[in-house]
């Protein structure tokens, strides 16, 4: 396999969000600066149809090219890319996305488990993890396995999350390193794309 | 998800190990994925390490099966994505139907969930009695699921909704007789399914096709084993031939592409030359 060639290499932004989440991204994109040197990556909770509106819809919030990851796509710096329904979302040790049908994890398909402990192995110490809004426990064990890879975590401030539960549950259960509300998130990445 | 760490390393020996010993060849697999199977299959059947995972798969054949059984993704089923289903019911059949014999490749077809809706279709549209549909795995027990064509029951609900949503306008039930929980499918769907083992990563044409379907396999391939499947393809192709991928999967990547036009919006091309 080919490996990648250390001057490319860039910080990776992983966030995953379940119910509650869309309202924090449409909070937050906006908020974005467009000439991030960082790649985005979305996995959200969402009904399992083909149905590819969403990116469309994340895309007038911000200028930054969203879209919907297709198999074997690239993951390149000053793009965001949103996990497609109905598949986890994994990522190469080449900077590919690969995506994978098998059987739900948490209840979900996407699962963020799956992508944060994916993308911990391939990005460690270059990624940040971020769990957002959300009424179940999926994303803490991906969390943990970021922080073992010397990766960052943040979790949304519970008391900003329409859903606290699924940020809470990661906070409870392992040490997070930061608890950040919608706007400490957003400058947070743009702190990040400077840098 | 599991606590267990494995290096990149002892998968490349355990891969090895079992292309030396048993002839399957998974190194050119979505590294990806087939690193979160093995590590899920030492959770399974609990391995204190992954020494012995590898001892055992060396030294017992019996548990090759298994392992290639849980390495391999075999989620599937009936009418999934219907909106492709209805495209191949109303745009790509009544082409097919102006031909004296309908020959379809469902490579990679798991259990057969896609290759019994695809029977549906056809005898709907009063075609099943000239057509063949070539059923292949690689893996000979999913196969052997395709030849009994028993579904879980609870399924059958989805299934129903998938099918109606495909554009089906029969009661879906009639399709199959519920039993101890559960659903056997007609054995009129079966009589033209040829089932046969055949490996994308090492096996090569064997017919030439109006139809091929292989949804949501090459995700599990790396880009040089999907580019070795996409060719196989090609070549097993008539002009004016159709292949069908999965809603996520392209051929952007590939030399094929030159050759083929995509139809509007589902993922499906037409072999131009």
């Amino acid at each position: 396999m080919e490996e990648n060639d250390l001057k490319n290499k860039f910080k990776v932004v992983v966030i995953g969000g379940s119910a509650g989440s869309l309202s924090v991204l449409f909070e937050m994109l906006p908020a974005l600066r467009t000439d991030l040197s960082i790649a985005i990556i979305l996995v959200l909770h969402r009904k399992n149809s083909a149905d590819s509106s969403l990116s469309a819809l994340l895309s007038t919030k911000t200028l930054i090219p969203t879209r919907e990851v297709e198999d074997k796509d690239p993951i390149l710096p000053g793009n965001i890319y949103l996990a497609p329904a109905d598949y986890h979302l994994l990522i190469e040790k080449d900077y590919i996305f690969s995506l994978d049908y098998s059987e739900k994890v948490n209840f979900s398909r996407p699962s963020l488990d799956v992508t944060f402990e994916s993308a911990a192995d391939v990005f460690g110490p270059d990624l940040t993890a971020i769990l957002l809004s959300g009424a179940n426990d999926d994303g803490t064990e991906g969390l943990i396995a970021v922080k073992k890879t010397d990766g960052f975590a943040i979790a949304q401030k519970p008391e900003s999350a329409q859903m606290p539960f699924m940020p809470q549950h990661a906070i409870s259960n392992m040490e997070i390193d930061l608890v950040l509300d919608i706007k400490g998130i957003s400058d947070f990445i743009n702190s990040l794309a400077t840098h | 998800m599991y606590n267990m760490t494995i290096e990149d390393e002892e998968i490349d020996l355990l891969l090895n190990d079992v292309f030396e010993i048993y002839g399957y060849d998974f190194t050119s697999y979505s590294r990806a994925s087939l690193k979160r199977r093995i590590i899920r299959l030492c959770a399974l059947d609990k391995f204190p390490s992954f020494a012995e995972l590898r001892y055992r798969i060396r030294s017992e054949e019996d548990y090759l099966k298994r392992f290639v059984e849980e390495i391999t993704v075999n989620v599937t089923e009936m009418f999934r994505d219907p909106s492709f289903y209805k495209v191949l019911r109303t745009d790509i059949l009544p082409i097919l139907g102006t031909k004296p014999f309908i020959r379809i490749w469902h490579a990679g077809c798991s259990t057969g969930e896609e290759v019994f809706s695809m029977a549906i279709m056809l005898h709907e549209a009063n075609l099943l009695k000239k057509s063949l549909l070539y059923a292949t795995d690689l893996n000979p027990s999913v196969l052997e699921k395709v030849r009994k064509g028993i579904f879980p029951l609870t399924q059958m609900k989805q299934y129903s909704e998938n099918y109606i949503a495909s554009g089906g306008t029969k009661d879906f039930s009639t399709y199959y007789t519920a039993n101890y929980g559960q659903a056997k499918l007609n054995q009129e769907l079966s009589e033209k399914i040829i089932i046969s083992t055949h490996n994308l990563v090492s096996d090569g044409s064997f017919n030439e096709f109006d139809l091929i379907l292989c949804r949501n396999v090459l995700i599990y391939f790396d880009k040089d084993l999907q580019e070795r499947a996409l060719k196989l393809f090609d070549d097993s192709l008539g002009t004016l031939g159709f292949l069908a991928l999965g809603s996520k999967e392209t051929l952007k990547f590939s030399t094929i592409q030159s050759r083929f036009r995509q139809l509007d919006k589902e993922k499906i091309w037409k072999k131009m030359i």
